[in-house]
């Protein structure tokens, strides 16, 4: 189960992650993607996703990962990611709750290349009962 | 000419087993679900299913397509309401298509829908694209 009270907390990445042209190549090649110059709209998962993980199972969270699902997610693309990024990660316990014994939690997740942000979205993520 | 309610053509992506591998080593999501059938059965899925993040990343191909390329796409939700099933050995539809909901300036909101095996897979799935960028 979620600690309650970490609703609402937001989380400073500890790494700066350099975004490689390779990582954006092997993405790319999934969908097909012919134009490697920049990131597909949906690249940035690669990197909010593994953070909210590293969060979200935190001893004092306490969130079970290995029944997740994931229910939602939305995009928020100021600029698209492109090769040579360095992103600072923040991450926010937007909301939680339960519904039929299912944990419903909504993560944020903001990506800044220095001072500018870049990408802004939000997971949906349930652990089923 | 763009106006709202202009039907854009459908595209019919594939999905396997190996590209499921292949999502998975680009995207760093090694949830057995997605790769391992009796894992995915022993918590009570029929069989394999794709990520959703892969049937959002392959729609986010089809609307990069109409927008005139990646860097023109705004927005981008939908919420996973039935998972791709993947069998073994054969290859499943996605079938993606999308109408226009608003149009202002060069500003164009897409409601977008995505089938697979004739099941309505992403629920409430919108993009914002701007074009001509």
């Amino acid at each position: 189960m979620l600690n309650p009270d970490s609703v609402g907390r937001t989380f400073a990445g500890v790494d700066v992650i350099t975004v490689t042209q390779e990582e954006i190549n092997s993405f790319a090649a999934v969908i097909g993607e012919k134009n490697t110059s920049v990131a597909p709209p949906t690249f940035s998962i690669r990197i909010s996703l593994r953070e909210f993980e590293n969060i979200l199972t935190k001893p004092e969270i306490g969130l079970n990962w290995t029944r997740l699902v994931h229910g939602d997610q939305k995009f928020e693309i100021f600029r698209p990611i492109v090769a040579g990024d360095s992103l600072t990660t923040s991450a926010t316990i937007e909301n939680y709750k339960i519904a039929a014994g299912n944990e419903i939690v909504t993560v944020r997740s903001d990506l800044f290349n220095g001072s500018e942000k870049v990408v802004s979205s939000w997971s949906t993520l349930v652990v089923r009962a | 000419m763009i106006e709202v309610g202009t039907a854009i053509p459908s595209h019919e992506y594939e999905i396997n087993r190996a590209l499921l591998k292949q999502y998975a080593d680009a995207s760093g999501d090694q949830n057995p679900i997605h790769q391992d059938e009796a894992f995915a059965k022993s918590v009570g899925l029929p069989d394999v299913i794709a990520h959703g993040m892969l049937t959002m990343a392959l729609a986010g191909k089809y609307i990069s397509d109409w927008a005139g390329g990646s860097q023109n796409v705004k927005e981008f939700s939908a919420r996973f309401t039935k998972p791709v099933i993947v069998p073994a050995g054969k290859s499943v539809d996605l079938t993606v298509s999308a109408t226009v909901l608003e149009v202002i300036g060069k500003s164009v909101r897409l409601e977008i829908s995505a089938t697979s095996q004739g099941v309505k897979v992403l629920g409430m799935a919108k993009a914002l694209v701007e074009q001509g960028n």
